[in-house]
């Protein structure tokens, strides 16, 4: 045997090797949820697409031992899942859609993904401005988007809403998020929502005057301001809970901003029943579940956010950063109007 | 009499050419679907959506996007070339290992590698934590998140492309030129330029085409460090402005760049055709290099080895050994399946895209037709369209099969099955297949160009049927390049992110699904376990793929 015919053999058997196993496990595997049959018979199941997997394992292991049902969940990025549930069309296998940040749900229900849910335990519990007006989607969590600071070198008296920071006195201090992130694209459209374009446009330039550095990942924002490469930053509130979790030092405090206007943004991660959904049932089951004091307390514990039901403390972290006014805007807007937030961003320059 | 005949039997088995390319066509046609899906987005263009880009970000898109495919490909192939040269010519301390150790960054996926530099040298990181001890002012410090810095993190996991293709290159020349050469008393600078590289020049431009259009498809690493291409504005315009048709028209217009570097590619190989003629000749012999020469040779190999390989394999095990206490019960478990899940879709995909590949070079170098070669360069841009586009190109022509197919058998008889293909690993492969066809597709068209035509037409006049010609004389010849190219996917597969999200089965994870979940919530300590076992299990084929190669030797 020749040595190319050798190469030619050994490719061939580790292809076919490979083939064999594709072939056995594709047959196999098939796509049925591994649950026990007896529990499969009584309760059934809730198919979940989630955007949101930062320690959902947990909460939905609660879930199914409180009701029986047993929670299947794949994850995705928000759009990726959307386009998957459209594509997926009258047979998609998802019951619920869970996201993060509002204009995503907005936009499921504007594609005609979701369908409307008539409960009283979610109108009860959920506040009128963090779910759907015909009730497509309910918010489940909420994400304080507000000034944080080191005290060393900033005092509380010299911060007050996210507009002051265009002015010059930030110039080289500032570290915030990009363009291309949802939760400066939310916090620009709250903008436009309270104060039109003109004067949005005005308080993004000034920003981008004061050279803000630019990091994609509110940890390493709050990392940076600890290590002195900034003085103030905007980032989520929960971002700050992880780290004093890991290290009760770490020195940067939370400013709520706008306090004495509007109020602080506040964004959401929820969730809506998809309009094909196979076990709808068990769908709202679920959404009720994590609208419920036990659900919420598990869910928004488990990421430090701040619970949407107002009847449940938050975690004992983020509790300590104080109570706040949010702005009461419906968040359905930060989804009308994201895309102008992100031409707005755009043409001042903001990357 | 004798010509006559022959002359008869060409004819015949010309038809029979002609005919050969049916399944190809097909197969050819399926993999340029979901790029024509995107492209032809083109078609109807948003005016709104052009304008306004036009008028903000895209000068800005399109001059970073120049300026990475330039720094990239000047990287890729300095380094790639250079060191594939270094490690056949010379014989230095520790050659045979640090040829192997060369190749290893190719396992590091270059999102990994991207959070990594940032994680090591920005504001916060230890390297500048360190140095604002000794200094007070640190603004002389290069900022990472950076074109400079975008660059820098991708030449140094692209660049093992090169250097496989320009060392195998190397090996398949006949030493006997460069030793005449030598005699001649030609220099080593004088050899290398104007006989050892326009005789690799083929593989050398298909392994800085892979390079670059690698490059030219990631929208994460850019993302990081704040330098917007076209591939990073696709996703903005997608995700952000929610305009999944503007997208696919920026999409379009990334598939029609690479089908351009396609097309350069090729005419940079020129009008020469290069073939080996006459059995195996010995490959040329390395030079024992003595003294400081062959030590700094082994210090600069380490460098690269160290900056591009150690430097994240160190900070990954660093992270996840401060992990591990924190790892729940059962990990193990849920590793060992994702290992399995990862194993079985790399290995599958490697499978599939190599028998495409053969079968679409081959039967398009036998036909010869311009129609198959342009078809060809179609099927090979889905490499330089970002993956999350793919899946969609894919997702939609694969379910609209599905519901029609569930609306003609509920007519008929009253059954609806559901969805088959969407979600399904036959979906997944197939937009595997559509996204690293040009991998596979180049290493086995450049082996499949250097058998000289001479092989083929003597078996034709001997009267041997196409598909024995190909079985039996172009598939042996080519096996290393399917090997090589077979590989290449192996690892690309393993650290594919958005396709495998947006097309797996449900709840089917990868080790890469699990790096995203926590990278995308920054959380880089977390995402150093699957990063590392992405590493760590990357480095198997390769190590076999070396050792195929020197046993070869």
């Amino acid at each position: 045997m020749s040595r190319t015919s050798k190469y030619f053999t050994m490719t061939f058997v580790i292809l076919a090797f490979a083939l064999g196993i594709f072939a056995s496990t594709y047959f196999r595997a098939g796509n049925e949820p591994q649950i026990p049959a007896e529990q499969a018979e009584t309760k059934g199941i809730v198919n979940i697409y989630t955007a949101r997997h930062y320690g959902v394992e947990q909460v939905f292991e609660a879930f199914t031992a409180e009701t029986g049902i047993a929670v299947r969940f794949t994850t995705g990025s928000d759009a990726i899942l959307r386009e998957r549930i459209k594509a997926e069309g009258k047979f998609t296998p998802a019951d619920v859609y869970l996201a993060v940040d509002a204009g995503n749900l907005w936009l499921a229900a504007e594609e005609g993904l979701l369908s409307p849910v008539e409960s009283e335990v979610l109108t009860y519990n959920i506040p009128e401005n963090m779910r759907d007006t015909e009730n497509q989607w309910f918010g489940l969590t909420k994400r304080v988007r507000t000034i944080l600071y080191h005290p060393d070198r900033v005092s509380p008296a010299e911060l007050s809403t996210y507009e002051a920071l265009a002015d010059s006195k930030w110039q080289g201090r500032l570290a915030m998020r990009p363009a291309t992130h949802a939760y400066t694209q939310s916090l620009v459209a709250s903008m436009i929502a309270a104060h039109g374009e003109a004067r949005t446009r005005e308080v993004v330039q000034g920003w981008v005057a004061n050279q803000p550095t630019l990091i994609d990942s509110d940890t390493r924002i709050l990392e940076t301001l600890a290590a002195g490469g900034a003085d103030v930053a905007i980032t989520n509130h929960y971002y700050l809970g992880r780290l004093l979790e890991a290290n009760p030092a770490f020195p940067i405090r939370v400013f709520w901003a706008n306090q004495n206007e509007r109020g602080a943004h506040v964004n959401i991660s929820g969730g809506g029943v998809t309009a094909h959904s196979p076990n709808r049932e068990n769908a709202i089951r679920l959404l009720e579940w994590l609208a419920s004091p036990q659900g919420q307390k598990l869910f928004a514990d488990s990421n430090h956010e701040f619970p949407a039901n107002p009847a449940v403390l938050p975690h004992p972290i983020i509790a300590e950063f104080g109570s706040f006014v949010a702005d009461p805007i419906n968040m359905g807007e930060f989804g009308r109007l994201q895309a102008d937030a992100i031409k707005l961003l755009d043409e001042a320059g903001y990357r | 009499m004798k010509t006559i005949t022959a002359k008869r039997t060409l004819i015949k088995h010309g038809q029979g050419l002609r005919s050969l390319p049916v399944l190809p066509l097909f197969l050819a046609i399926l993999i340029v679907l979901p790029v024509l899906v995107v492209i032809s987005a083109l078609l109807t263009p948003t005016w709104e959506v052009w304008s306004h880009l036009a008028q903000t970000i895209l000068p800005e898109m399109i001059k970073n996007t120049l300026l990475l495919l330039a720094g990239v490909g000047a990287g890729t192939l300095f380094l790639g070339v250079g060191l594939a040269w270094l490690v056949t010519t010379y014989r230095f301390p520790g050659r045979k290992i640090l040829e192997l150790l060369l190749l290893l960054p190719m396992a590091v996926p270059t999102y990994v590698q991207g959070f990594v530099y940032m994680a090591t040298f920005d504001i916060a990181g230890p390297l500048q934590t360190f140095l604002r001890r000794y200094f007070t002012d640190l603004t002389w410090f290069p900022e990472i998140r950076s074109g400079g810095g975008a660059i820098l993190v991708m030449t140094l996991v692209l660049y093992p492309y090169v250097y496989l293709l320009a060392k195998a290159a190397f090996r398949e020349q006949s030493g006997s030129l460069i030793e005449a050469a030598r005699v001649m008393g030609y220099g080593s600078s004088h050899i290398f330029f104007r006989i050892v590289l326009p005789l690799a020049r083929p593989s050398i431009a298909a392994g800085v085409a892979l390079a670059i259009m690698e490059a030219l498809a990631d929208f994460a690493t850019v993302r990081f460090f704040n330098f917007p291409t076209l591939s990073d504005g696709v996703i903005r315009v997608w995700h952000g402005m929610m305009d999944l048709r503007a997208a696919s028209e920026l999409a379009g217009l990334l598939a029609f760049a690479a089908l351009a570097i396609v097309l350069l590619e090729h005419a940079l190989r020129g009008r020469t055709r290069y073939y080996q003629t006459g059995g195996k000749a010995p490959g040329i012999m390395p030079v024992a290099l003595q003294g400081w020469r062959g030590w700094l040779i082994t210090l600069s190999c380490l460098l690269v080895v160290a900056v591009a390989f150690l430097l994240p394999l160190t900070q990954l095990a660093a992270w996840t050994w401060n992990e591990l206490p924190r790892l729940p019960e059962g990990t193990m478990s849920v590793y060992a399946q994702l290992i399995r899940n990862t194993l079985i879709l790399s290995l599958s995909a490697a499978f599939f895209v190599t028998i495409c590949a053969l079968l679409l070079a081959s039967s398009i170098r036998l036909n010869g037709s311009s129609i198959g070669f342009l078809l060809a360069k179609l099927a090979t841009s889905g490499y330089a369209v970002p993956g999350a586009v793919i899946a969609v190109g894919v997702i939609v022509p694969l379910s609209a099969f599905d519901h029609a197919l569930n609306n003609l058998l509920e007519a008929w008889l009253g059954v609806t099955p559901g969805l088959l293909l969407t979600g399904s690993i036959i979906g997944l492969i197939y937009a595997y297949v559509v996204r690293f066809m040009a991998v596979s597709f180049n290493s086995v068209d450049s082996s499949l160009e250097k058998i000289t035509p001479n092989i083929t037409s003597a078996a034709q006049i001997l009267g041997a049927k196409p598909w024995r010609v190909a079985w039996k004389i172009h598939l042996p010849l080519v096996a290393p390049g399917m090997l090589a190219g077979a590989i290449l996917v192996f690892v690309d597969v393993m650290k594919e992110l958005p396709i495998t999200v947006m097309l797996r089965p449900f709840g089917y994870d990868t080790l890469a699904v699990w790096v995203w979940q926590m990278a995308a919530e920054s959380i880089w300590a977390g995402a150093s376990l699957p990063a590392l076992a992405i590493v760590l299990v990357g480095l198997l084929p390769i190590i076999f793929l070396t050792r195929v190669a020197s046993r070869n030797n």
